[in-house]
C-alpha cells in the first residue's frame, strides 16, 4: 500500500473538521433554536387560549407556549390568610401527612415530608431579601411539590417511576422506584424525601389512613397533589383542611373560567425559582 | 475396586439420604389450602377460575390503569361498582389476608411483596 504522508494528513484533517463542525451545523439546521424558555414563568396561566396559533418549530424559540388542552391542576397559596390564621398551616400539614401515611422520625436526617414550612428567604431564593417586611420575618411559607409543567425530576428518573399524569400532576409509581435518588438531586425545590428507614417504623400503626398505602424502605416519596382524591372528585387534603378560609385554592389552570384562574387574574402572584423554567403549578400570594 | 464393601453401601445410603424429601412425601401433596371466601359477597370481578389463575395479572393491570392512565373511577360488574384497588376493593370483601391470601401463597411458597407498602386489613 502506497499512502503518502501528505495524503494521510489531508484526509485526517478533513475528517476532524467534519467531525467537530458537522454535528454543530446539523443541530443548528434541525432545531434552529437555543433553549431559552425561562422568564415566562408568570405568564403560564395568562395565555390560556387553546387555539393560539403555534409558531413553527425553528422560529427563534422564544417562549413557545404549548397548546393548552386537558387539565393542569395547580394551587394558589395565600400567605396573607395563613398569616392571619395561626396554626392553619400546621393543620394542613397534619391533614396531608395523615391522609398519606407519611412517617415522622425525630431526626432531621431521616425526615420524610410532603408539605412543610420554610423561611421566606429559603423558599423564594431569587427574590430580594433585604429589609423584609414584618410579616415575612415572622411567618413561614407553606411549601410542597410544585408539580412543574416541565419537571426536571421526571427527566432524571431512569425507570419512569416518576411521571406526569394527563392532569399535569407529577406522580410517583412506588412499584418502579429503585431508590437511585436522581430525582431528589434534580428537584430544585427539595420536594422529594428518601425513605432511609422502613417508614412503618415512623408511623403510629394504630392510626393510619387504611385507604392509602405506606411506602417501603428505599423509595422516594413526595406530594401527589392528592391524585387519589382529586380523581374521584374530592379536594386535596391540604385544601380541605383550610376549610372556608380560601387560604389554598385548587383548580384547573387550563380552564379560564376556573376559580384558580380568577384568583390569579385578580392578585399578584409569585412562583418559586421562575428563572429555572420549570413552570411550577403552585403560585403564592405574598 | 478396593473397599467396595464400604463404598457401595455408603453410596446407597448417600443416595437415599439425598432423595429423602422425594420418597418420604411421595403421593402426598400436603393439606390442600382452603382460602376462606367472603360470606356476604358471592361474585368477584371475574369468574373464580380466572381469578385463581390470573389474579396477579389483574392486579398488575389495575395498578397500571389506576396509576399511569388515571382510571380511578368505578366500573360496573353485573351492576355492582368496583374500583381498581387491591387495598380498597379486594380486601373490602376478603377481609382476612391470613385466611385468604396467605393460605395459597404459603402453600405455593410464593412471597408477593404487596404488603411491604399496602396495608392489610386489621385482624
Amino acid at each position: 500500500m502506497d499512502k503518502k504522508r501528505r495524503e494521510f494528513l489531508k484526509i485526517a484533517g478533513i475528517s476532524t473538521l467534519a467531525g467537530l463542525g458537522g454535528t454543530a451545523v446539523v443541530d443548528r439546521l434541525v432545531t434552529g433554536t437555543s433553549p431559552v424558555r425561562a422568564g415566562a414563568a408568570h405568564e403560564v396561566g395568562s395565555a390560556g387560549n387553546g387555539d393560539a396559533p403555534r409558531t413553527a418549530a425553528g422560529e427563534h424559540g422564544q417562549d413557545k407556549e404549548k397548546v393548552k388542552s386537558g387539565n393542569r391542576y395547580g394551587l394558589v397559596i395565600d400567605m396573607r390568610k395563613f398569616n392571619a390564621t395561626p396554626g392553619l398551616a400546621e393543620k394542613c400539614i397534619k391533614a396531608c401527612h395523615f391522609t398519606h401515611n407519611v412517617p415522622h422520625f425525630h431526626n432531621k436526617k431521616d425526615e420524610v415530608k410532603w408539605i412543610w414550612l420554610a423561611g421566606y428567604e429559603n423558599v423564594f431564593t431569587e427574590h430580594s431579601n433585604y429589609y423584609k417586611n414584618e410579616d415575612l420575618e415572622k411567618h413561614q411559607v407553606l411549601t410542597l411539590c410544585n408539580h412543574c409543567d416541565d419537571p426536571p425530576c421526571v427527566r432524571a428518573c431512569p425507570t419512569k417511576a416518576t411521571f406526569k399524569t394527563k392532569d399535569g400532576i407529577v406522580a410517583m409509581d412506588y412499584h418502579r422506584c429503585i431508590g437511585c435518588r436522581f430525582c431528589m438531586a434534580a428537584c430544585p425545590y427539595g420536594s422529594r424525601s428518601f425513605n432511609w428507614r422502613d417508614p412503618r417504623g415512623g408511623l403510629d400503626m394504630k392510626h393510619l389512613n387504611r385507604e392509602f398505602p405506606t411506602r417501603m424502605r428505599g423509595v422516594i416519596e413526595k406530594c401527589n397533589l392528592c391524585v387519589e382524591r382529586v380523581s374521584i372528585g374530592k379536594l386535596p387534603a391540604c385544601v380541605e383542611a383550610t376549610g372556608d378560609t380560601k387560604a389554598i385554592v385548587f383548580g384547573n389552570l387550563n380552564d379560564p373560567n376556573s376559580e384558580i384562574r380568577k384568583v390569579l387574574r385578580e392578585n399578584y402572584t409569585i412562583q418559586r425559582k421562575p428563572s429555572l423554567g420549570t413552570h411550577p403549578s403552585v403560585f403564592y400570594i405574598v | 475396586m478396593y473397599d467396595s464393601g464400604k463404598i457401595i453401601p455408603g453410596l446407597i445410603i448417600f443416595v437415599l439420604f439425598i432423595t429423602f424429601p422425594v420418597w418420604y412425601n411421595h403421593g402426598d401433596a400436603g393439606a390442600v389450602p382452603k382460602p376462606e371466601l367472603p360470606k356476604i359477597e358471592k361474585k368477584c370481578v371475574l369468574p373464580t377460575a380466572d381469578m385463581r389463575a390470573d389474579h396477579m395479572q389483574l392486579l398488575i393491570d389495575w395498578r397500571t390503569e389506576a396509576l399511569r392512565d388515571g382510571k380511578r373511577e368505578f366500573f360496573q360488574v353485573d351492576g355492582k361498582p368496583f374500583q381498581r384497588s387491591l387495598q380498597n376493593t379486594c380486601m373490602a370483601c376478603h377481609k382476612s389476608k391470613k385466611k385468604f391470601c396467605d393460605t395459597c401463597h404459603t402453600y405455593a411458597s410464593a412471597a408477593p411483596y404487596c404488603w411491604d407498602c399496602h396495608l392489610a386489613p386489621v385482624e
